[in-house]
């Protein structure tokens, strides 16, 4: 086991390697940079800057050197924990995302928490009432979340509350907290908005994993032992309870794999339409803006979290499942 | 052989469509039930049973496909799509581009199909009147004037892919042709946006492009997971090796950011058609990993059956080995594996755009108009700038449906 998470440990600063170039090669891809644009902007409200301030802004941002020197100069801040400046904020880039970094992972658990406590029950008890009203129910809000895009539903959320009950449910806080430091009140007033955004982005997974979660249980049900079970006398609620319904589990865990990533990444969208103080908008802005090295950090962090769902699920399969801790080591 | 045949046994219903479909495989009931019946027909099939045993894999799909009444539907639906994808001018009441400020926001028209206890279609006309407060149009249909529509009418003149002109148009208000610029002569069967351009035109030329994108997006995944999925299969040793690091790495990646700064990225002086086709090949870029990752296993497992070293000791080329002998065993798979991948594309194009990095304007897409709907407050003033979402989840629906109807029908051993 410990060999087995070793060797998964091993693989993630050579990954982070391989994404730090695509990273920086992709900040880097669009023509001009933050500079040029900076300059147009001015030129467009009449005001210019001097050749002197040009040159000495691109020598403090490094934009006169060669590219390759470049990254070795970002990567090297980056492995000291300095994430660099924000070229349009003009503030260092950890004090920027520091914040928000928090409330994307804070929204990502709770929608993974939220999708785990309604999929499970609600696929065994699809799959025990087969066919049933409910069941069809089921498979019918099934197949309209996970078509949905989220973006929309949050769109037909919003205005659904704004124009019937004339209430705007956007934002993560009430505006007094908005800016407050952390504090019990304002845990409570981020509890009272979390639960609409957790909604919007779970419900898509919570879809699939139903879906998952019947079909896996259904396989289970139809086996002999359950009929041996039954005639032994087992109460249904033993009988499901004690073997299917944790073989069927077993399974979902691999979805975790791909599930937090996608958590992480896909409150982006929904962070922009709903303005969640998170750091997807952040990321949209810095990259309209050309704003590349704060956008390089918060893509390093995407990645970051996207290799740490992955490891996260491969050692609960690993831990859950023998076969792949032996076959692997 | 027992395994299988065991659980159907216990699971009447799910086993019944394939017993049907396959006697081969799964004898009818009564023949297990009533042995004394095959002894009075030894040898003699029925019509029926003729029927499937000579039909072809592709019959056989199709049969089981049918069944499912809800795929069905949805295949229908996608019908009517692809109609609107390669003619969106018929759809279209006039030109999705032009602007008119005075028209912004005008609402739905509905159609009512009799008029006076006759089949003669109409629509409320619109009436604007400006708020004297805020000096901004207010519309309301009013009932009482009727706007008549005709269907098949002429209009403007449009080429059908490129073969043949026509200037036929599905639906027009009736007195299309003589004033422009009256409102009596205008339908807006979607109502209006920020900018008075019709919602119901520029729907028909978004459908085309966020269609297309999807469609292509998948055609060059499926090319490109084939190719290396199978090269990845079929040789092994390090090229395998290669070809399965990339797709881990490629899939590993956080999609929705990096999408967003592959997209940022592309010059914002590009014009619709170049950054069309840079969508396409960035969402086939990941798009492939899935199906490659598949046509790999295939392939593997396929290596080693008798009929392909049937193939091999008669003489024929690896080439012909592969697309004759192994590719035509899982066609129907990557059918449906691709027809579920369609949806995922589509949204992902919808949300891009949606963000302002996808698509651009002048290009329409679903995305593009949803733009127009980011703002609560214009929201709640103009609900109908929602519809293009409404076909989105149609859309993405019925492909769902489709795929995993063409899944079940295309393994026989579903349940």
């Amino acid at each position: 086991m410990l060999r087995y998470i070793l060797q998964r440990l091993i693989l993630i600063p050579i990954l982070l390697i391989i994404f730090s170039i695509m990273v920086f090669a992709l900040v880097q891809a669009p023509p001009g940079d933050f500079l040029t644009s900076y300059i147009a902007t001015l030129a467009s409200t009449g005001s210019s800057l001097n050749q002197e301030t040009i040159a000495m802004l691109e020598h403090q941002f490094g934009l006169d050197q060669p590219v390759h020197i470049q990254y070795l100069r970002w990567m090297q801040n980056l492995l000291r924990g300095d994430l660099g400046l924000s070229l349009e904020y003009q503030l260092p880039n950890a004090e920027l995302i520091n914040d928000r970094l928090g409330l994307t992972l804070i929204l990502a658990l709770f929608a993974f928490v939220f999708t785990w406590v309604m999929a499970i029950p609600i696929g065994i008890y699809s799959a025990t009432h087969r066919n049933t009203i409910l069941d069809y129910l089921v498979t019918v809000v099934n197949y309209t979340g996970v078509a949905i895009p989220n973006f929309m539903l949050a769109l037909i959320l919003m205005w659904f509350a704004y124009s019937q009950f004339g209430l705007s449910v956007t934002g993560l806080f009430s505006r007094d907290f908005e800016q407050a430091p952390w504090s019990i009140a304002k845990g409570i007033d981020l509890l009272k908005h979390i639960w609409l955004p957790m909604i919007v982005i779970g419900l898509a997974g919570t879809a699939r994993l139903t879906r998952v979660m019947r079909a896996n249980l259904l396989d289970e049900l139809n086996k002999p032992y359950i009929v041996s079970g039954r005639a032994r006398g087992l109460s249904e609620w033993q009988l499901v309870m004690k073997y299917p319904v944790r073989l069927a589990i077993n399974p979902l865990v691999s979805t975790i794999g791909w599930y937090l990533p996608e958590l992480f990444s896909g409150s982006l969208i929904v962070a922009t339409v709903m303005n969640l103080q998170n750091i997807g908008p952040l990321l949209l802005r810095s990259l309209i803006n050309q704003d590349m090295y704060l956008a390089g950090a918060i893509l390093m962090i995407y990645c970051f979290l996207a290799i740490i769902g992955t490891l996260i699920s491969d050692i609960l399969l690993a831990w859950l499942d023998p076969r792949i801790r032996m076959e692997k080591a | 052989m027992m395994d299988s045949i065991e659980p159907k046994t216990l699971q009447p219903e799910g086993a019944a469509p394939l017993e049907k479909a396959d006697p081969a495989i799964y004898p009818p009931d009564e023949a297990v039930a009533a042995p004394t019946e095959i002894f009075e027909e030894p040898l003699v099939t029925t019509q029926e049973e003729e029927r499937i045993s000579i039909a072809s894999n592709w019959t056989l799909v199709w049969w089981r496909f049918r069944k499912n009444v809800l795929a069905v539907i949805s295949t229908v639906i996608l019908l009517f799509l692809a109609i609107v994808v390669f003619i969106p001018d018929f759809f279209a009441t006039m030109d999705p581009e032009e602007t008119n400020a005075r028209l912004a926001f005008i609402p739905v028209q509905r159609i009512h199909w009799l008029d006076e206890g006759q089949l003669k279609p109409w629509v409320p006309s619109v009436v604007g009147k400006r708020d004297p407060v805020t000096l901004a149009m207010k519309w309301t249909t009013d009932e009482a004037q009727k706007t008549y529509i005709r269907f098949f009418g002429t209009s403007w003149s449009y080429s059908v892919l490129g073969i043949f002109d026509s200037n036929i148009h599905l639906v027009s208000a009736a007195k299309a042709d003589q004033a422009d610029d009256d409102l009596a002569a205008q339908i807006f069967l979607l109502g209006t946006d920020r900018l008075g351009r019709d919602q119901w035109s520029r729907l028909a030329f978004a459908t085309q492009i966020s269609m297309t994108i999807g469609m292509i997006s998948v055609i060059v995944s499926v090319v490109l997971g084939l190719l290396l999925g199978g090269i990845s299969g079929y040789f092994g040793g390090w090229i395998d090796n290669i070809i399965q690091r990339l797709i881990e790495l490629l899939q590993s990646l956080p999609t929705i950011p990096i999408w967003l700064a592959l997209t940022a990225a592309l010059p914002r002086t590009w014009s619709p058609e170049k950054v069309f086709f840079a969508i396409t090949i960035i969402l086939a870029l990941r798009g492939w990993t899935t199906l490659g990752r598949e046509v790999r296993g295939r392939f593997l497992s396929l290596r080693e059956e008798d009929f392909v070293l049937a193939a091999e000791l008669g003489g024929a080329s690896q080439a012909r080995i592969i697309v004759k002998h192994m590719i035509p065993t899982f066609t129907s798979h990557i059918i449906a594996t691709s027809t579920l991948a369609i949806p995922v594309m589509i949204v992902t194009e919808t949300s891009l755009s949606f963000l302002g990095l996808g698509m651009r304007p002048p290009a329409i897409s679903w995305g593009v108009m949803l733009q127009e709907a980011q703002n609560i407050q214009t929201l709640a003033l103009a609900p109908w700038l929602l519809t293009p979402g409404l076909i989105v989840i149609v859309a993405v629906l019925a492909f769902n449906l489709v795929g995993d109807g063409l899944r079940d029908a295309a393994d026989p051993y579903s349940h």
